[in-house]
């Protein structure tokens, strides 16, 4: 196109920038939660993540005056810190809630009955009084601290090991795997020899049954929930891993035999027919030459049911259950919307842990995704 | 036995079993049922291969059987009888009684407002991320970050946008960018996800942002497929670039414009993770899929459940019907 | 109207050049064929005349006016794309209204100029058809109609005939040179690599090969004679036959001996300088004939016969010449495999290449 006479080059550059807009708006959702990951949750919740670089301001709650009173000349004094975990300046401080940033580090607070208040730009405080405050309610200090960028992987171990915070999420993205492998690999097989029967071999009510797989594949799963609850329940299944890979492959099935089937049709003619004539049964045939052939659809498929068994909730939470035991990543992190929806260091981190094997299935296998996608939807176009 | 143990013993015997039911009956039919010699082998070759077919269909037929067609007509009767009452038929009692309910009424409306929104919005971006990609150089690494949230579940996608709709009391930094940008351009801070009838599009804004790259590689292909000499042609006549885009290509990927949105249509139909995460039906967002959620495992109402579910099920047919229709006029 | 002026027109993709440097001089009017092998730059360079490749080097006029610059609607011409390049979702008339549509003719002008078109291309019935319900031919007339319709100053043909049948083809062929006959002052250029459709359309034919122009000539002037042996061998079927020989002695006529050692006369001239030196002999099959008695050119043995009814192709091996040597004889012969014949020509129709592929001008 841009050979051609009189395509003018402004156009490009607005395309350039368009799509560099496109792709900005795109990401930004998913490296917000990146970078929201790695920052600690101080930070997190006074300051946006697209401010995580700069130094972070925050308003501290206010931190009552604590500490052993000493007595030094004739002045009683308390001394303590603001700040003695995180590295933190203070760049205002006050002693009332209405007036936080009332006065500058260093300067002094005249208060009641002498008392007078200092703050250093690093957080130390020394209360002075003329007479012991022991027993006294002893003044808050409001502070506005300001401290450096910080980043962690705190979170990720906290998330991922610690068996209080975040309440496993290192056990939900076992249980995950659980299910999505054998969830993945147990459909392919059933559905690559129906798959072959539909394409290459002959008998009464084929066309029939390739359309009634093409209404299948758009039956909402929503309708098979309870029936198949209580059939799981009359045979003994119950709720459990078994019944999730069983739901799972039935559910798999129409788009594994439809893209199988579309894929192993478009084969060459010619090879299974000289197959044949070289006297080869229907069942070699398939073994040493379609099913080799159809790799790519083979791992088209596998990267779907993957995705699609990782990342669903709805048969998760039907036949697995939600027991802490055996939730999955996706049903662990709607609790902690329910449960821990301010903390974003939480959130974040399990949402990232939860979407990073999809992203990387994703990346290293983009080509045979879109060729799958290509397969299954592109028809009477 | 270790659930993660179970899951390798299970591929094993799943994958063993498959390979040995396919094995030995082949075996069985061709070696003793109908064996290829004796007085009758070309009779036995033929019945042997009538059989075949059915051999190869049956694992697949069954479970398709059993976990999709069995289930539709279990639920519509499950939707027509009433569980307190140990399963009494009520006929369509179940059916009115979710049309009284105002919560039914508004995941309805919710619903078509989704089905008109999410699809022309998916496709509508999807179409112009596909031409303006593919006309430069760094085009395919644009398409794959586009692309990318297709990889991520809708829960985790909850997530991601819900910390975008964060919201900070007045007066603290705001960490929700919706707020952050609200704030600059000098609003208050708001709850966005509490305010009707606007979280809803909110709402539709995850899926969007997840289907417009399903949209746009599948378009991207479409036109990339459309000849370029009619392109060509259409310059020398005189198009300009947007008629081009509109008169010539959009008119000749129609048909894979209509697949991309029925087929979004779909997933908006089933739509209910992001409900259930996000606001979980509350101010007004309910939709059909998270409706029937409440009402089959949080009111365990089995058959307003089933009976919601069916409307779910009325409402993919069309496309049901369509997708069948057009898959035998191919096959022909 | 307008005659086109090509002037070092050059082509180059990055640092490949494809067109080295086209001069051409194209009457209003005329009926010009691009032929040559495929891959010679001939689709290229009618491409690039209609705006779809932009110009690397030199310059092209059209009408007087530089057009190197000038965005193909605007360069006046109209094109036939080989694939017709129909927009399949608009019917015939849409079709071939959609440029007067961009351009916003008035109805009545689109209307008028789109029946008259169908009235010449007889695809009056059709006019509400879809192309998918059209056949090959039909759709080829419509995709000429629509040319037709922007009333170009230059017609431009890109191998228009290569996806019909032979029957069609031939039919096509007709149609399209009685077009240009009811459009004197439209200048037309078409892009072929049948030499058949060259000989029997064009006014002028502009052989190319590897991205240069070989040869610029009325069909017979290019069949008499050829400027090189890629040119003679291009045009005429069967190819001319190509024997290697020694010049004997130079001058008006020069004598020429065969590798077996014969020798013979042909009454080409030759520089003195060319005695002695090796040089191609070229004859057409169409051209020899079977020697009676007397003087002969070359002996060999027959070692195909292929016999079409009205004529006798006869395969020879002989001469020394790297392919077998082809005469096309008149008429049914009782000549087998494994005869040794002797073989003539008229003087007349001879031609002499020397060693670089270049005629010795008769």
């Amino acid at each position: 196109m841009d050979r051609i006479v009189g395509q003018k080059s402004a156009l490009l550059w607005a395309v350039h920038i368009s799509v560099i807009l496109l792709v900005l708006v795109w990401v930004f959702p998913t490296i917000g939660l990146f970078v929201s990951s790695f920052r600690t949750s101080d930070q997190i919740s006074s300051s946006g993540w697209w401010s995580a670089l700069s130094t972070q301001e925050r308003s501290v709650p206010a931190i009552r005056v604590a500490g052993d009173e000493r007595q030094d000349g004739n002045l009683y004094v308390v001394e303590g810190e603001l700040f003695p975990d995180t590295e933190a300046n203070v760049t205002a401080w006050g002693t009332s809630s209405r007036r936080p940033t009332e006065f500058q580090p260093g300067d002094t607070a005249e208060l009641k009955d002498g008392w007078r208040l200092t703050v250093s730009a690093t957080g130390t405080y020394r209360l002075t009084s003329p007479q012991s405050v022991e027993g006294e309610r002893l003044p808050r200090i409001f502070s506005t601290a300001a401290s450096p960028p910080e980043f962690t992987l705190g979170n990720y171990r906290n998330v991922l090991f610690s068996s209080t915070a975040a309440a496993g999420v290192g056990q939900a993205f076992i249980n995950t795997l659980t299910v999505a492998i054998p969830a993945t690999v147990i459909p392919i097989l059933v559905a690559a020899f129906a798959a072959y029967a539909l394409a290459w071999m002959q008998f009464p009510g084929r066309a029939l049954l390739i359309a009634a797989i093409v209404g299948l594949l758009v039956v909402p799963l929503q309708l098979a929930l309870i029936p198949l609850l209580q059939l799981h329940n009359a045979v003994g299944i119950g709720k459990g891993y078994l019944g999730v890979w069983l739901a799972h492959t039935g559910f798999g099935l129409p788009l594994a035999i439809y893209l199988l089937r579309n894929y192993m049709v478009g084969l060459p003619r010619d090879i299974i027919e000289s197959a044949k004539v070289d006297g080869a049964t229907d069942f070699e045939i398939f073994v040493k030459i379609v099913l080799p052939l159809s790799f790519p659809a083979l791992a088209s498929f596998a990267i779907f049911q993957f995705l699609w068994t990782w990342n669903d909730l709805l048969v998760a939470l039907v036949f697995l259950g939600t027991d802490d035991d055996t939730l999955v990543l996706t049903g662990r992190l709607v609790n902690l919307l329910g449960s821990r929806g301010g903390d974003w260091e939480i959130l974040a981190t399990s949402a990232f842990v939860s979407i990073v094997v999809p992203l990387m299935v994703f990346f290293a296998m983009q080509k045979y995704l879109v060729r799958g996608l290509l397969a299954g939807s592109v028809k009477g176009g | 036995m270790h659930p993660a143990l179970a899951g390798i013993v299970t591929i094993i015997v799943g994958v063993g079993g498959c390979i040995g039911y396919f094995y030995f009956s082949n075996l069985f039919i061709d070696k003793i049922l109908f064996p290829a010699k004796g007085p009758n082998i070309s009779r036995n070759i033929n019945r042997a291969n009538m059989i075949r077919p059915w051999l190869f269909l049956f694992p697949a037929l069954f479970a398709l059987g059993l976990y999709l067609a069995y289930p539709v007509f279990a639920t519509f009767w499950l939707s027509l009888t009433d569980r307190d009452a140990g399963g009494a038929f009520v006929g369509f009692d179940n059916y009115s009684q979710m049309m009284t309910e105002p919560k039914f009424w508004e995941a309805i409306r919710n619903n078509m407002l989704w089905l008109i929104v999410v699809p022309a919005m998916s496709t509508a971006f999807g179409l112009l991320a596909a031409q303006l990609t593919d006309r430069i150089t760094w085009g395919n690494f644009a398409k794959s970050l586009i692309f990318m949230p297709m990889a991520i579940s809708f829960v985790g996608a909850s997530v991601i946008w819900k910390l975008i709709y964060d919201t900070r009391p007045e007066g603290q930094d705001q960490i929700g960018v919706l707020n952050a940008i609200w704030l600059y351009f000098g609003g208050e801070p708001q709850t966005w996800l509490t305010i009707t009838p606007w979280n809803n599009f909110l709402l539709m804004l995850v899926l969007i942002w997840i289907q417009t790259g399903f949209a746009m590689v599948i378009l991207s292909a479409a036109l990339r497929g459309v000849p370029e000499d009619t392109v060509e042609a259409a310059i020398i006549d005189g198009a300009n670039p947007f008629q081009i885009f509109f008169k010539i290509k959009i008119p000749q990927i129609m048909g894979t414009i209509v697949v991309v949105w029925t087929t979004i249509t779909i997933v908006v139909l089933k739509v209910f993770d992001i409900v259930l995460a996000m606001t979980n039906g509350q101010w007004e967002t309910q939709v059909l899929a998270n409706y029937m959620y409440d009402k089959l495992f949080r009111a365990f109402d089995w058959g307003v459940g089933s009976a919601s579910a069916m409307i779910i099920m009325l409402l993919v047919s069309p496309i049901l019907v369509w997708n069948v229709y057009n898959a035998r006029k191919e096959m022909r | 109207m307008a005659g086109l002026n090509l002037s070092s027109v050059k082509k180059a993709y990055g640092e490949v050049e494809v067109l080295h440097g086209i001069d051409l001089n194209i009457e209003e009017g005329e009926f010009i064929v691009f032929v040559g092998p495929s891959g010679c730059g001939k689709s290229t360079l009618l491409r690039m005349i209609a705006g779809l490749e932009t110009i690397t080097g030199g310059t092209l006029e059209i009408g007087g006016q530089m057009v190197n610059d000038v965005p193909p609607a605007q360069r006046g011409i109209a094109m036939v794309f080989q694939s017709y390049a129909l927009y399949p979702h608009m019917t015939v008339y849409d079709n071939m209204a959609f440029g007067m549509r961009i351009a916003r003719e008035s109805k009545e002008e689109i209307h008028r100029r789109v029946s008259s078109a169908a009235e010449i291309l007889q695809l009056t019935p059709y006019l509400d058809r879809l192309p998918k319900a059209l056949s090959g031919g039909q759709r080829q007339r419509v995709a000429i109609g629509r040319a037709i319709c922007r009333d170009p100053k230059v017609f431009l043909f890109d191998e228009p005939l290569s996806n019909l049948d032979a029957a069609l083809r031939v039919a096509t062929r007709i149609e399209i040179a009685k077009l240009k006959e009811s459009m004197p002052e439209t200048t037309m250029i078409y892009v072929t690599h049948d030499q058949v459709e060259a000989m029997t359309l064009a006014d002028r034919i502009v052989v190319l090969s590897a991205g240069y122009i070989e040869q610029v000539g009325s069909p017979l002037e290019l069949y008499r004679h050829p400027r090189n042996i890629f040119v003679a061998q291009f045009i005429g079927s069967p190819s001319m036959n190509i024997i290697p020989v020694n010049i004997e002695t130079a001058g008006e006529e020069t004598a020429i001996r065969f590798d077996d050692g014969h020798s013979a006369t042909v009454p080409i001239g030759t520089p003195a300088h060319a005695a002695g030196s090796k040089a191609q002999f070229g004859v057409r099959p169409e051209d020899l004939r079977i020697a009676q008695n007397g003087a002969w050119l070359f002996e060999g043995e027959v070692s195909i016969v292929e016999s079409l009814g009205e004529v006798t192709l006869l395969y020879v091996d002989g001469g020394n010449a790297e392919e077998p040597i082809i005469a096309k004889i008149p008429g049914i012969h009782d000549i087998k495999a494994g005869d040794t014949l002797r073989f003539d020509a008229d003087p007349d129709v001879l031609h002499l290449f020397n060693e670089d592929g270049l005629a010795y001008q008769g």
